[in-house]
């Protein structure tokens, strides 16, 4: 199990073909409280970099990117009446969705933990 | 001005805790500060505005089964009681007739009364769309007027009246674009859409049924040209552009832009809601533009904020104006006016792409936004542009030294100032600085937009506001900033002054309550 991240804020926890994606801590702390998550289809088929969610907050609907090729495995559903989660616990009981792989070498092209917060601490 | 509902003071409140004001009264008005339930808790019975005589000779309903069996669940209010609500809750609101309303990207400028004075003569205020042309040949006369003026002010081919509003009018371009685009048998369906354009742009071509690029915005807050060209090619439909943008900066490669564009085949759509910082001395036509709307309640003074009704009309280009949608006001040979609609549409219009509204649009809103453009002249519509140019300049640089201006290095702004919350210590942010500036007796800017700056701030006082009014102004930013900078925590509990204190805007937009059930516990 390994966890990447994107240039976009995006975090991807890999187990196996699974992949779990939201967004990071550092990106929920920029856009503010948020107020609302619309969240993509499961069965939709998606390639990286697709526009796949959008986080309402505050400030600002920001639209979230997946960091990965494949199909939408599962949503988080605890988001329709819980939008906070992705402000209390961004990068875990605030996770987006679950996306199938179809194209695991993608990784390759995604930061790991050490690298992204050398990119936050640059911005 | 002080002791107004210092704590955001209730009557549901009992107690009067840390608030140095006063007993509390019985009603939970301050003498002119006054309270206000909603209109449903005024319900009582036996109250009603009027008095109805029973039907004598009871009749059947044309609603057959569909008529209501029990009355509406609507309050019962004496007419003072109405009139007073409405009034009372008037008093806690702010507008234009107030004071400055400095929000960025809406131009609320000072609305003159002469242009309220020929809205309302009958011969415009009190006409049907469907009546004879023969009885509305004065108001025809303005559409055409205006029309003409507007065609003349932006150096382009043709104007659409009717769309309805700034993001109507967008619509409107780009369906002529599409329209222009079938005609050559093409299907481009990519939409350019720089970082610094109004954020109405791309959820437009969205809606218009093309993809969206996003071009990146340089340092200096403009269009990154070289990114922008890098994406042209024959699937790119054309590109909207905000000009001048949101960062309140004149894009001076917009003709470059645009050359660059028409020669991938794609067309020019600017958005021309800023064009109050420009009307006068410069015309979108000779930059290159195909269409762009002109938001008639930002630059032309029409009434806007709180329900509008705004207006949209949208000049294009040679190449664009065959598609435009109907109805047109056009002047014959023999300066008799008439209206080209589809039985006679063959008169230039014969590709029209349709009707963006059923009729000609705001008519109200031609009428003041032509009484504006008369009683100013070219020679004032010009010193509007200059004067709304060298008031966001004045805020700018009054302001520059205690809060930080982002693009303050790319030369003099525009219309609009742009600040950001990147100099307030921790913990301090724009939201704070907005709801300070409530208490100091001013209508919020615009915060958090454009999206490109930290914590924006977009500030446009317009030409309407005096020095002196300025000079107020920017005393109280000045003050708001250094308190911000001193690290000054009671600015998280600001408004203190409002009819209510801090509102808890991220309850309201996750859990919104929109319907009055009766009995709702105070919160």
């Amino acid at each position: 199990m390994s966890v990447y991240y994107s240039e976009d804020h995006e975090w991807i926890e890999v187990e196996g073909d699974l992949g779990t994606v939201g967004i990071t801590d550092y990106a929920q702390g920029q856009l503010g409280d948020i107020t609302f998550v619309d969240l993509p289809e499961e069965g939709a088929e998606v390639a990286k970099g697709d526009s796949v969610a959008v986080v309402d907050s505050v400030k600002a609907a920001s639209d979230v990117y997946t960091p990965v090729s494949g199909v939408i495995a599962a949503i988080n559903e605890a988001l329709a009446d819980e939008p906070e989660l992705v402000n209390t616990d961004a990068e875990v009981g605030g996770w987006l969705f679950r996306v199938t792989l179809s194209n695991p070498s993608e990784l390759e092209e995604l930061m790991d933990e050490a690298a992204y917060k050398t990119y936050v601490e640059g911005l | 001005m002080s002791g107004v509902n210092t704590a955001g003071w209730r009557p549901s409140m009992n107690s009067t805790e840390g608030v140095a004001t006063g007993p509390v009264t019985a009603s939970g008005d301050r003498a002119l500060m006054l309270e206000e339930p909603l209109i449903f808790e005024l319900d009582g019975e036996g109250k009603w505005g009027v008095d109805i005589d029973a039907c004598e000779r009871p009749m059947a309903s044309a609603l057959a089964k569909f008529a209501r069996k029990a009355a509406p669940a609507l309050p019962g209010l004496t007419e003072p009681e109405v009139v007073r609500h409405y009034t009372r809750l008037s008093r806690q609101n702010y507008g234009i007739d107030l004071g400055p309303f400095p929000l960025g990207s809406c131009t609320m400028k000072h609305n003159p009364r002469l242009n309220e004075k020929m809205a309302r003569l009958p011969g415009f205020a009190d006409v049907h769309p469907l009546q004879p042309q023969k009885t509305v040949e004065g108001a025809l006369e303005v559409i055409e007027q205006l029309a003409d003026w507007l065609i003349t002010l932006t150096g382009m081919a043709s104007v659409a009246m009717s769309p309805k509003a700034g993001a109507h009018g967008e619509l409107c371009g780009l369906l002529c674009i599409r329209a222009a685009l079938d005609a050559r048998g093409e299907t481009r369906d990519i939409v350019l859409v720089p970082e610094s354009a109004h954020g109405t742009n791309p959820a437009t071509a969205a809606f218009a049924g093309f993809k969206v690029q996003t071009i990146p915005a340089t340092p200096e807050g403009r269009v990154d040209v070289a990114a922008l060209k890098e994406k042209l090619g024959p699937d790119v439909a054309g590109v909207m552009i905000t000009n001048p943008n949101t960062c309140g900066l004149f894009e001076p490669e917009l003709k470059d832009i645009a050359d660059a564009v028409h020669a991938a085949g794609g067309y020019v759509y600017c958005d021309g809601a800023n064009f109050n910082a420009i009307v006068g001395r410069v015309r979108p036509g000779d930059l290159g533009v195909d269409a762009m709307h002109i938001n008639l309640h930002k630059t032309f003074s029409t009434p806007h904020g709180g329900g509008g009704p705004g207006a949209g009309p949208v000049v294009l280009s040679e190449a664009l104006a065959p598609f435009a949608p109907l109805p047109f006001v056009t002047r014959g040979a023999d300066g008799s006016i008439h209206l080209v609609e589809e039985e006679n549409r063959g008169e230039g219009h014969d590709r029209a792409f349709g009707r963006m509204v059923a009729f000609h649009g705001q008519m109200g809103m031609f009428t003041r936004a032509l009484a504006y453009i008369l009683s100013h002249g070219a020679d004032g519509l010009r010193q509007v542009a200059e004067d709304a140019v060298l008031n966001a300049n004045y805020v700018l640089r009054s302001l520059d030294d205690v809060l930080e201006a982002p693009f303050g290095a790319s030369g003099p702004c525009m219309h609009e100032a742009l600040f950001s919350d990147a100099g307030l210590p921790e913990g301090l942010s724009t939201l704070d600085i907005a709801k300070g500036l409530i208490d100091e007796g001013f209508h919020p800017m615009t915060v958090y937009f454009p999206l490109v700056v930290k914590g924006a701030m977009l500030i446009e006082p317009t030409e309407t506001e005096s020095k002196q009014g300025l000079d107020r102004f920017i005393a109280s930013m000045r003050r708001l900033a250094e308190r911000a900078k001193a690290g000054d925590e009671s600015l998280h509990a600001a408004p203190f002054y409002a009819p209510r204190r801090r509102l808890d805007e991220t309850r309201a937009a996750r859990k919104p309550v929109l319907v009055w059930k009766g009995d709702q516990t105070e919160g």
